[in-house]
C-alpha cells in the first residue's frame, strides 16, 4: 500500500444519501480476479446509458468537477462487502471520501487500500456541498498526521477521527498482514488454550 | 457487570489487545466463494506464503454460477474463469471446495448451517456481508472485505475494533401470514438502512424464540441491511436439535459436552447494551419495500410515505422515480412481471415447503415469470424427494439449480430494465437484480401469492 499523509485537491460533489456499493461498482463487473481496472466501471450505471453513451448530467461526466476527493451524502458504502468498491474509487483516482456517515465494512475496506474515509458532521458536509456549488475550484486539504480537514478558501478547519493503529498503517504504507504474520507465535499459543469440546 | 452473549464470544476470541481500540480476533471458521477470494489468494502468492490453517476454511461457488445446466461448462467466459480460478486456488492451498457438481454445493450461507459447520460460540467470517446469517446459531459471524480474507488466510485472525452492542426484542405473537422475513423488514423499516451501523445486534424476545432455525437465519441475514456488522440469537433447544446429526456436528459424548458449553451462551441478566429497542410482534404485518434501500419498507396495507423535509428528500424522490412509484401510492394491486424466490435470505427447505403448500393446485398468472432457486444441492434434493418440484411445475414455477441467482445481477439470472420483481432476497438497490430492474422485497408467502395473482396482494386475504 502507498503511504498517504497530505491531500490537497478540488472535490467532486455527490450529494446523494445511501450510496450503496452496488452503485459504486455493480456486481456484473466483479468478475475480474485482479485488483486493477475497476475504475472504468466506477458508478457504471450512473455514468453510462444502456447504449454505453455518457450520461451528461452525472457529476463524473461534468468537466467542471474534478479532483481526488469525493464528497458524498450520508451512509456512503452501505450494502455489499465487496472491496471492489474501494478498489474502483482508488483506481479512478480518488484518495479520500468525505461524508457524514460511512457504512462499517466499506470504511474498513477503504482503510485497507489507502483510501481515506473522512467523517464530518452533517453541517460541515452541507457547507462543503455549498462551497463546491459556489466555486467548483475550491480546494480542500487533508492532513492525516494531524487529523485535520480544511477548506482553504474559508479558512475552515475541522478535525476527524481515525483509529490510531490504522493511522500508523496509512502513514507508513503498512498493511495488517505484515503485522499479523509477525504474531504467529501468539496466535498459536491462543489456539492451544482456546475452548475445545 | 454481566456480559452479553456477544461479549462472551468476542472476548473469548481476543488473541491480543493492541492498545487503543484494535484487537487481534481469532477466527474459528472461514467460508469463501469465487468472487471475493481470488485477489486474496493472489496476495498470498505475491508474499510467497501459504494458508496458515487451511482446514478451517471451506469454499463453494455460488455468486457467479448459472442456475440451469450446471453439469455443462459455464458459458460466460469471465464467470467460468473466476470459478475455475477458485478450483485452482483451493487445490494449490489445500482448501476443501464444494464446487459445481459437488453434493454439498450451494449458497455459502445456506451450506454452512446445513452441514453443521456453523455452531454456537464460534467466530465465523466470509467475504460476503450476509455472513450475519450464521449468527442465528449464537455465533459471532460477520462479513469482511478481500484484504481481510487474505488476513484470515495468512493468520486465521483479523485486526478488529469491537463493535457496540444493540438488543432488539420482539415480544408477543405475530399474526397470520407473518413470517420471519416480515419481522426483519419491519425492524429495518423502523431503524432505517443505517440504524444499526457500528453495532452488533442480539435479537431476543418470545417472537424470535418461537422461530425455527430457518426463520432465525432469515432475521440475522438481513442485519447488515440496517448497517449492523452482524446479528445473533442465543442458542437453545431449537438450535441443538437442528445441529445434531449434521456432517460437521460433534457426535455422541462430544455433542453432549458441546451442548453443556452452548447452554452458557446467553446474555447475563444484568448485561448492558449500548442501545435497546423493543417491538410488539402483534403490530407486524406482511411487509413490502417500495424504494431502493431495505429501510424503505412498509406494511402491505400502507401507502408510500411522503418525503421527510431535509437533505434526504432528493435521494428519496430519486428512489421513487427509479421505482416508477409516487408518494401516497398503494402497492396492493400493482402489476408485477417477475417473482424471485431464493437467495441466502429465503431459499431453505422451509421456504420452499411454505411456497409449495400455498401454490399446490394453483397456477401462476400468465403475465409473470416465476423463478424458484434452492439454496443448495441438499435443499434441491430434499425438495424433489418431498415432491415439491411437481407442485412447482404444475403451478408454472420454474425450479432451478442452486446459486445466488437473481439476487445480485451478476450471473445469467437478471430482471429486465423497468420491470417489477417481487423478490424474497435482501436488497432492493438500484440495478441490484440487473440494470434498471425494480425490486420489491417481501416474504416467500407474499411472493407466492403475488405470483398467482400476477400483481401485488396481501397474502392474508388467501389464508384461512
Amino acid at each position: 500500500m502507498e503511504p498517504i499523509n497530505h491531500i490537497q485537491s478540488t472535490a467532486v460533489p455527490l450529494p446523494m444519501e445511501e450510496i450503496d456499493t452496488d452503485q459504486i461498482i455493480p456486481a456484473r463487473f466483479l468478475k475480474a480476479t485482479t485488483r486493477e481496472g475497476f475504475g472504468d466501471n466506477l458508478f457504471r450505471d450512473w455514468r453510462f446509458n444502456s447504449d454505453q453513451t455518457l450520461k451528461k448530467d452525472f457529476v463524473l461526466n461534468n468537466p467542471t468537477y474534478t479532483g481526488s476527493i469525493l464528497v458524498a451524502g450520508s451512509n456512503f458504502g452501505c450494502g455489499s462487502s465487496r472491496e471492489h468498491a474501494a478498489w474502483a474509487l482508488y483506481d479512478y483516482g480518488f484518495r479520500a471520501v468525505v461524508s457524514s456517515f460511512f457504512a462499517d465494512i466499506f470504511k474498513g475496506n477503504a482503510l485497507n487500500n489507502g483510501l481515506l474515509p473522512i467523517q464530518v458532521t452533517p453541517e460541515v458536509l452541507f457547507q462543503c456541498f455549498e462551497a463546491i456549488e459556489k466555486n467548483p475550484k475550491v480546494t480542500f486539504q487533508i492532513d492525516l498526521e494531524n487529523q485535520t480537514f480544511n477548506r482553504t478558501d474559508a479558512g475552515i478547519s475541522v478535525s476527524f477521527e481515525i483509529d490510531a493503529y490504522k493511522k500508523e498503517c496509512l502513514l507508513n504504507g503498512y498493511d495488517d498482514i505484515d503485522y499479523l504474520l509477525s504474531q504467529h507465535d501468539e496466535i498459536k499459543a491462543f489456539e492451544q488454550q482456546a475452548i475445545r469440546f | 457487570m454481566g456480559k452479553t452473549l456477544f461479549d462472551k464470544i468476542w472476548d473469548a476470541h481476543v488473541v491480543k489487545n493492541l492498545g487503543g481500540s484494535t484487537q487481534i480476533l481469532y477466527i474459528d471458521r472461514h467460508l469463501i466463494h469465487e468472487v471475493t477470494s481470488p485477489q486474496a489468494f493472489a496476495g498470498l502468492e505475491k508474499r510467497g506464503i501459504s494458508v496458515f490453517r487451511p482446514q478451517k476454511t471451506i469454499a463453494t461457488a455460488d455468486h457467479n454460477v448459472p442456475t440451469l445446466n450446471q453439469h455443462l461448462p459455464i458459458k460466460e467466459e469471465l464467470s467460468r474463469f473466476q470459478v475455475d480460478k477458485l478450483i485452482e486456488n483451493c487445490q494449490k492451498f489445500g482448501i476443501e471446495l464444494y464446487g459445481l457438481g459437488h453434493p454439498n454445493q450451494g449458497i455459502v450461507h445456506v451450506i454452512g448451517p446445513e452441514l453443521g459447520i456453523t455452531q454456537p460460540g464460534l467466530t465465523m467470517v466470509c467475504g460476503d456481508s450476509h455472513t450475519s446469517t450464521h449468527g442465528a446459531f449464537g455465533c459471532v459471524a460477520f462479513g469482511i472485505g478481500t484484504s481481510q480474507v487474505e488476513q484470515v488466510f495468512a493468520s486465521q485472525s483479523l485486526m478488529q475494533t469491537k463493535p457496540k452492542k444493540m438488543l432488539i426484542k420482539v415480544e408477543g405473537q405475530v399474526g397470520k401470514g407473518v413470517l420471519a422475513k416480515d419481522i426483519i423488514l419491519y425492524i429495518i423499516s423502523k431503524l432505517s438502512a443505517s440504524g444499526g451501523t457500528g453495532y452488533f445486534v442480539e435479537y431476543a424476545g418470545s417472537a424470535i424464540r418461537e422461530l425455527s432455525m430457518e426463520g432465525r437465519m432469515t432475521v440475522c441475514n438481513m442485519s447488515i441491511e440496517m448497517g449492523a456488522r452482524g446479528g445473533m440469537i442465543a442458542p437453545d433447544q431449537t438450535t441443538y436439535d437442528y445441529i445434531k446429526g449434521r456432517p460437521f456436528a460433534p457426535e455422541e459424548s462430544a455433542f453432549e459436552k458441546a451442548v453443556a458449553y452452548w447452554e452458557t451462551l446467553k446474555s447475563d441478566p444484568d448485561a448492558q447494551y449500548d442501545k435497546v429497542y423493543e417491538f410488539d410482534a402483534a403490530d407486524i404485518t406482511p411487509m413490502i419495500t417500495y424504494g431502493t434501500n431495505p429501510g424503505m419498507g412498509m406494511k402491505i396495507t400502507d401507502h408510500i410515505p411522503t418525503a421527510q423535509e431535509g437533505s434526504g428528500s432528493t435521494t428519496y424522490q430519486k428512489s421513487l422515480a427509479y421505482m416508477g412509484l409516487a408518494e401516497g401510492d398503494e402497492l396492493i394491486g400493482h402489476p408485477i412481471q417477475h417473482v424471485f424466490i431464493g437467495s441466502c435470505t429465503n431459499s431453505r427447505i422451509e421456504d420452499l415447503r411454505l411456497v409449495a403448500e400455498f401454490v399446490k393446485g394453483k397456477q401462476k398468472a400468465p403475465n409473470v415469470q416465476v423463478m424458484i432457486v434452492p439454496g443448495s444441492k441438499h435443499v434441491e434434493k430434499q425438495a424433489k424427494e418431498e415432491g415439491l418440484d411437481v407442485i412447482f411445475k404444475e403451478a408454472g414455477f420454474e425450479l432451478r439449480e442452486p446459486g445466488c441467482s437473481a439476487c445480485l445481477g451478476m450471473n445469467e439470472d437478471k430482471i429486465p430494465a423497468g420491470e417489477y420483481c417481487i423478490s424474497t432476497s435482501n436488497r432492493n438497490f438500484e440495478g441490484r437484480q440487473g440494470p434498471g430492474a425494480r425490486t420489491l422485497l417481501a416474504s416467500p408467502l407474499m411472493a407466492a401469492a403475488s405470483a398467482i395473482e400476477g400483481k401485488i396482494v396481501d397474502v392474508r386475504a388467501y389464508l384461512n
